[in-house]
């Protein structure tokens, strides 16, 4: 399960050739209004169809990264590539295509009256209308196993199906790379190990943000570790879970009892 | 928040003013209301023709005349103070029950109560047919101003989110033993009033994001929903434009 998949959405600009990565951040130094330095020279680069956990403790600026990848957050210093394509003014519309962002609170995701049209929203942008329309949130809402939810009200959905949607919503602009931000805090197991089969199933790249290590672990061959703005660990994620002194050193713990060395990994 | 998906206003059938277009009858409604409004109040013949046609569209979207007289007590507050009118009016005076009431005054409560009571009944009747979300399809196909729907979408949208985290915020402050009783007690009100609005305005930064994150450039897409037909515009004409020639001739007619 590595760089097969993301071939699927080769993107149609900027020519980028089969080893062109995915994401490349290099330097990147971001601070706050108030002054607070998130990221202070932050570098990554992942491959085409890699799946690829970002650990790290709270304030690590691994929220504040994701927000660079689409051009939300823009930086003091450094660069951010899609695809080979530079994250800037001119190609911001085409690089929110490619990247896919799953925020961390479906509610500040899900802003239309009816789950159809919070799907339909990205691509209607994307300048999709009719009948091209519908069927990609069929396909989109079809991907995460949501068909019947079309005509729900956002609100009234469970925390799961909520995520689920949320997800939707990206897919059905056919990203590139998939940006997720927490995407199993507050699920129930079941609706845990649902997310954990949609996303398996995808063949795109993926980048998830997450303090679930088992998760990392089942879904991710590689794991980054984030702390005080930049890149302090990348390994392979069974190496990673099983080097204490790492985790200790960043406020990393596996769940009690959790022994990664005893379980075979998704990915 | 409740389990439906749906708003309480709405009565969940499929009846042939369920499906028509948001737009047609919002421009029904508007219609029959204006009719009724320039109804001139003498002419109390034409009023039964507008609640005909009212009790017709109701029979017509399977609304049940309970759930329409149940909402009408919306209205109860501008009718008691219609009913003051005939004894405060001035003018020639009246015997009605053996009370001496002014004519104008009476002739007055009249009209703001049937015109009230008219107004509200097809106001209740779109609510009770046509979804919010849908109604503001509507509205801005009928060239509401983008930005006007566009806020009134997002306070639907958010009401309910809003008003869940002031519910947690409350039952946060009633599990450590807040129980206000009396006005000095209310500071803690106050404060988390003002985290509210932090909290939302921040709510608000966020979901921004995210809409940019999908490459909103400004202008939300309009999605789903079938425009109306010719079809659908005669359909909904058919109950204002009776109502309409009834006050055209009570206009026209000796007052």
């Amino acid at each position: 399960m590595t760089a097969a998949g993301g071939a699927t959405h080769a993107s149609t600009r900027g020519g980028p050739g089969p080893s062109t990565p995915a994401v490349e951040v290099s330097g990147l130094r971001f601070h706050y209004p108030d002054g607070h330095e998130a990221l202070t020279g932050l570098d990554l680069r992942v491959d085409r169809g890699q799946r690829v956990a970002l650990l790290g403790p709270n304030g690590a600026g691994k929220t504040t990264l994701a927000l660079h990848l689409n051009g939300i957050n823009v930086a003091d210093a450094g660069t951010v590539r899609i695809g080979g394509l530079l994250v800037s003014e001119p190609d911001l519309a085409e690089v929110r295509r490619r990247v896919g962002l799953v925020f961390q609170d479906a509610d500040d995701q899900l802003f239309m009256p009816t789950v159809g049209e919070d799907v339909a929203f990205g691509p209607a942008n994307l300048g999709l209308r009719g009948a091209a329309l519908d069927a990609r949130v069929d396909e989109a809402l079809a991907a995460v196993g949501a068909d019947d939810l079309r005509t729900r009200t956002p609100h009234h959905l469970s925390g799961g199906e909520r995520r689920r949607v949320a997800l939707a919503t990206v897919l059905a602009m056919r990203p590139d790379v998939l940006v997720l931000d927490e995407p199993t805090s507050g699920l129930d197991p079941a609706g845990r190990r649902e997310l954990v089969d949609v996303l398996g199933a995808l063949a795109i790249t993926q980048l998830v943000i997450t303090h679930d290590l088992p998760f990392a672990l089942e879904l991710c061959p590689r794991s980054v570790i984030v702390d005080d703005g930049r890149v302090v660990a990348d390994a392979a994620t069974t190496d990673l879970l099983t080097a204490d002194a790492v985790l200790r050193r960043h406020r990393l713990e596996l769940p009690f009892g959790f022994d990664p060395r005893s379980v075979t990994p998704h990915g | 928040m409740g389990a439906g998906h749906s708003h309480p206003l709405y009565v969940h059938a499929h009846s042939a003013t369920h499906l028509l277009p948001p737009e047609v009858k919002v421009a029904a409604t508007v219609a029959f209301v204006c009719a009724v409004a320039v109804t001139p109040r003498e002419a109390r013949w034409a009023f039964a023709v507008h609640a005909a046609c009212a009790a017709a569209a109701a029979a017509v979207s399977h609304v049940p005349p309970r759930f329409v007289l149940r909402r009408l007590l919306v209205v109860v507050p501008f009718i008691a103070f219609a009913v003051l009118i005939p004894f405060v009016g001035s003018g020639e005076r009246v015997d009605v029950l053996g009370v001496a009431v002014s004519r104008e005054g009476l002739w007055g409560a009249w009209n703001v109560v049937a015109k009230a009571i008219l107004g509200a009944t097809a106001s209740i009747l779109l609510a009770a047919t046509t979804e919010v979300p849908r109604m503001l399809t509507g509205m801005s196909r009928l060239r509401v101003p983008a930005v006007l729907t566009a806020i009134a979408s997002f306070m639907v949208r958010y009401l309910e989110v809003i008003a869940g985290e002031l519910g947690r915020m409350r039952t946060a402050m009633a599990a450590r033993g807040y129980a206000p009783r009396w006005l000095w007690q209310a500071r803690p009100v106050a404060t988390s009033a003002g985290a509210l609005f932090i909290r939302s305005y921040e709510r608000g930064e966020r979901v921004h994001a995210a809409m940019l994150a999908r490459g909103y450039s400004g202008t939300m897409p309009e999605i789903g929903v079938p425009r109306a037909t010719r079809r659908h515009w005669m359909t909904a004409a058919a109950l204002p434009a009776v109502a309409w020639s009834a006050t055209v001739v009570a206009l026209a007619g000796p007052a």
